[in-house]
């Protein structure tokens, strides 16, 4: 049952991922890109992740998609899909790809199964805390608080030279 | 199907990071190169969660909350520079951009 959940994701993930490399149409390549994230947000519900789930669900799919269509909408869509695409680097791309795997593969399958492991027993640790969500949340603000904070001003300094950047030239 | 194992994760995670880094290489919009990195983004994020679920620690899913916000740091400021950037040279094909004193 679980290991249908986890096929079942990763083709959707797998699929959409390539239709919006490769579809012309950049609004039909958004729509690939918001089922490709969802599809992501499912397969952390699958891993007992539930408020990363959440996260990657409402940031992404929420969030940073609205950002590209309203930036896709501000920019001369008609003139961007008559730009050629599937360019001359796809050979190298196509071999850096397989390197990537490759080396996965090698990591997981070629060392002795260095890698090999059973899911361990993560869920009584985080019952006995009271849930996932709640144990993410004492740990981000005890052990990780500094981090934190840091993550917060740089989401202001990114707000600030976002706005400075897209604003009118005076 | 059998069982599934960290390695399952592992590999559909460097075959969405293998199809980010085609798109980031293949396409030349400025905007479909920012969305592909996305997409490797989400691959990192994969394997944080993947090995805080199999090694029981939950570091993996307190890096995933901050690599998200890079991620949507990243979205903003990129996205502001692209706006930027066609408002100065009125296109946004990386190929044409090729001179640092527009």
């Amino acid at each position: 049952m679980e290991s249908l959940a986890f096929y079942i994701l990763a083709g959707i993930i797998l699929v959409s991922a390539v239709l919006m490399v490769t579809s012309r149409n950049m609004v039909h390549s958004i729509v690939y890109m918001v089922i490709s994230f969802i599809a992501v947000g499912a397969l952390f519900f699958q891993l007992q992740a539930e408020f990363v789930g959440a996260v990657q669900i409402l940031v992404y799919a929420g969030g940073i998609v609205v950002l590209f269509l309203f930036v896709i909408m501000l920019v001369n869509v008609g003139e961007v899909m008559q730009l050629d695409y599937l360019h001359t680097q796809w050979l190298p791309a196509t071999l850096l790809m397989l390197v990537v795997v490759a080396e996965v593969g090698f990591l997981v399958w070629g060392n002795g199964g260095a890698l090999q492991a059973s899911p361990a027993e993560a869920g009584a640790v985080v019952r006995a805390l009271g849930g996932n969500t709640e144990t993410v949340g004492m740990t981000l603000y005890t052990d990780y608080l500094l981090p934190f904070e840091i993550a917060s001003v740089l989401l202001l300094v990114a707000m600030v030279g976002a706005i400075y950047l897209a604003k009118k030239e005076a | 199907m059998g069982t599934l194992g960290l390695e399952h994760y592992l590999l559909l995670s460097a075959l969405l990071f293998g199809i980010g880094v085609i798109g980031v290489l293949v396409r030349r919009n400025v905007i479909m190169v920012l969305m592909c990195l996305e997409l490797i983004f989400n691959a990192a994020n994969i394997n944080l969660v993947a090995v805080s679920r199999f090694r029981p620690d939950l570091a993996g899913q307190i890096f995933t909350i901050f690599t998200i916000t890079v991620a949507a740091a990243e979205a903003a400021i990129g996205l502001g520079l692209v706006i930027a950037l066609y408002r100065h040279v009125q296109t946004v094909n990386v190929d044409e951009i090729h001179v640092l004193r527009g």
